[in-house]
């Protein structure tokens, strides 16, 4: 805790709402290299209220990298630039003295701008409404390992279940376009016994939505993947194409 | 059929539709190589190889215009697909970060292909068009009509030699990412698909360039 404070400047896009165009301001702050991202702008925005400024509004929630809540791209990076960790557990040490950062919302016409650096994320949550779960009848508790697994299936449905649907795929994408986390929502299901019923009903549900959001088409530049904080992987995707064509060539529903 | 055109036209089947014609015009370049690189074997070898394809010329026409509806709709869907992205992301990042989480070939698709669709335009015109109606068709001196296009116009034979180059960027990522939006992604597998891609690419623009590049630097004329 002895580390001296790092001066930095800041350059954070303002926003006064959805309709109003924003544009970036400069801050200059000195924060202790042992301090959050986060906890940095929490202290920026303690001074703005100070000077009766209005303060930086940006979400977050647990704090600890398994919400999704926060999301601000660093540098041109989703969650900044050290890989598989959130905004929240970005730590200030991974800058220099001296330093700019431009600190800006996600990026996408799915996830309009609601204040400076929040967006609005509903279309993720439309996706998982079209499918996102499994149908079964509640009751009692049911046995464990009713059902035999292979572990290495297991583990791939927990990889893919891992995300935490942030949007940093989305914001990382030249396309705007969401395919990592529907398709890791996909996947999570598509592996495992419980998930079969409804498997490609699910795929094809899913992606209808997605593409009714605004979401742009993957061109598989797996920018998503390098930036995710939770690592999931690209052939998530693949899985998804493949669960998708699969679905639309013999599936006897024409309407989904 | 319209939940064939509704799949297609879906976020997937776009990419699926940009898959197939791709692979398909990757097999096409293999033929177009092997073709080419037969001008090494000499003029008489060459002219008697191109005239022997008249006796199958109702053929050819028949697998041109497959090939001209593959070109036509890997084209279209590729610029809708370009326009249709820019709109969904609509604001640009203060911060370019894509170079540390892409390739330069997979962000550069649009711009290598528009490149590879001016030449296509161009290299039907002089050399398709000549082949088939024009000039050439005409002496059946193939060999010497390809020699003096490139030796006598060293600006067409650069912006050719450029071209390949670009085709190679385009066809690095074309490759592998066919195979993704198949779903054939294995992580045994896949490695290998991406190295094969690397190194057909490589030939196909290094095979193609080196016409030119002879041509222009190691033909005496006759």
């Amino acid at each position: 805790m002895s580390a001296e404070n790092l001066k930095l400047k800041l350059k954070i896009w303002r926003q006064k709402g959805p309709n109003s165009a924003g544009s970036f301001s400069k801050y200059e702050v000195a924060v202790s290299p042992d301090t959050s991202f986060l906890e940095m702008l929490d202290e920026l925005n303690d001074s703005l209220e100070r000077k009766g400024e209005i303060p930086i509004a940006f979400e977050s929630d647990c704090r600890e990298g398994i919400c999704g809540a926060c999301g601000l791209v660093i540098n041109g990076q989703p969650h900044g630039p050290v890989p598989l960790i959130t905004t929240c557990q970005l730590h200030m040490r991974n800058f220099k003295n001296g330093d700019t950062i431009w600190i800006e919302p996600f990026r996408a016409k799915a996830f309009p701008v609601l204040k400076d650096l929040m967006v609005d994320r509903t279309g993720f949550e439309k996706i998982q409404q079209a499918g996102g779960f499994i149908s079964i009848n509640t009751g009692g508790v049911p046995d464990a390992n009713e059902i035999a697994i292979p572990k290495d299936i297991s583990s791939l449905a927990m990889d893919a279940a891992a995300c935490i649907g942030c949007g940093a795929c989305v914001a990382a994408c030249k396309n705007a376009s969401a395919m990592l986390f529907v398709s890791a929502k996909v996947s999570q299901y598509a592996l495992l016994p419980q998930g079969q019923p409804e498997r490609y009903e699910r795929v094809q549900k899913m992606v209808k939505v997605m593409d009714e959001q605004g979401f742009g088409s993957c061109t598989n530049t797996y920018a998503c993947e390098a930036e995710c904080p939770k690592g999931i992987s690209v052939t998530n995707i693949a899985r998804m194409n493949r669960d998708y064509m699969k679905a639309k060539i013999i599936s006897k529903n024409v309407e989904v | 059929m319209g939940w064939l055109s509704q799949s297609l036209n879906s976020s997937i089947g776009k990419k699926f539709v940009m898959a197939v014609t791709g692979i398909s015009l990757i097999l096409f370049l293999i033929i177009h190589l092997l073709n080419n690189l037969s001008m090494y074997l000499g003029p008489e070898t060459y002219t008697a190889l191109v005239k022997s394809l008249d006796g199958i010329k109702p053929l050819i026409r028949v697998i041109e215009l497959v090939l001209a509806l593959v070109f036509v709709f890997h084209i279209f869907n590729g610029v809708r697909l370009w326009l249709e992205n820019k709109k969904a992301r609509p604001g640009k990042y203060a911060v370019n970060g894509s170079v540390k989480n892409s390739t330069l070939f997979s962000r550069t698709m649009i711009q290598t292909g528009s490149i590879i669709f001016i030449f296509l335009v161009i290299h039907l015109n002089t050399m398709w068009y000549s082949f088939n109606f024009g000039e050439a068709h005409a002496t059946h001196d193939y060999y010497y009509f390809v020699a003096e296009a490139f030796n006598s116009n060293i600006i067409y034979s650069l912006f050719y030699i450029f071209a390949m180059i670009v085709l190679g960027f385009h066809l690095n990522h074309g490759f592998q990412s066919a195979f993704q939006t198949f779903g054939w992604n294995h992580k045994k597998y896949f490695p290998l698909i991406e190295k094969i891609g690397f190194l057909y690419s490589l030939v196909m623009a290094i095979g193609f360039a080196s016409i030119p590049v002879y041509f222009l630097f190691f033909y005496g004329g006759n």
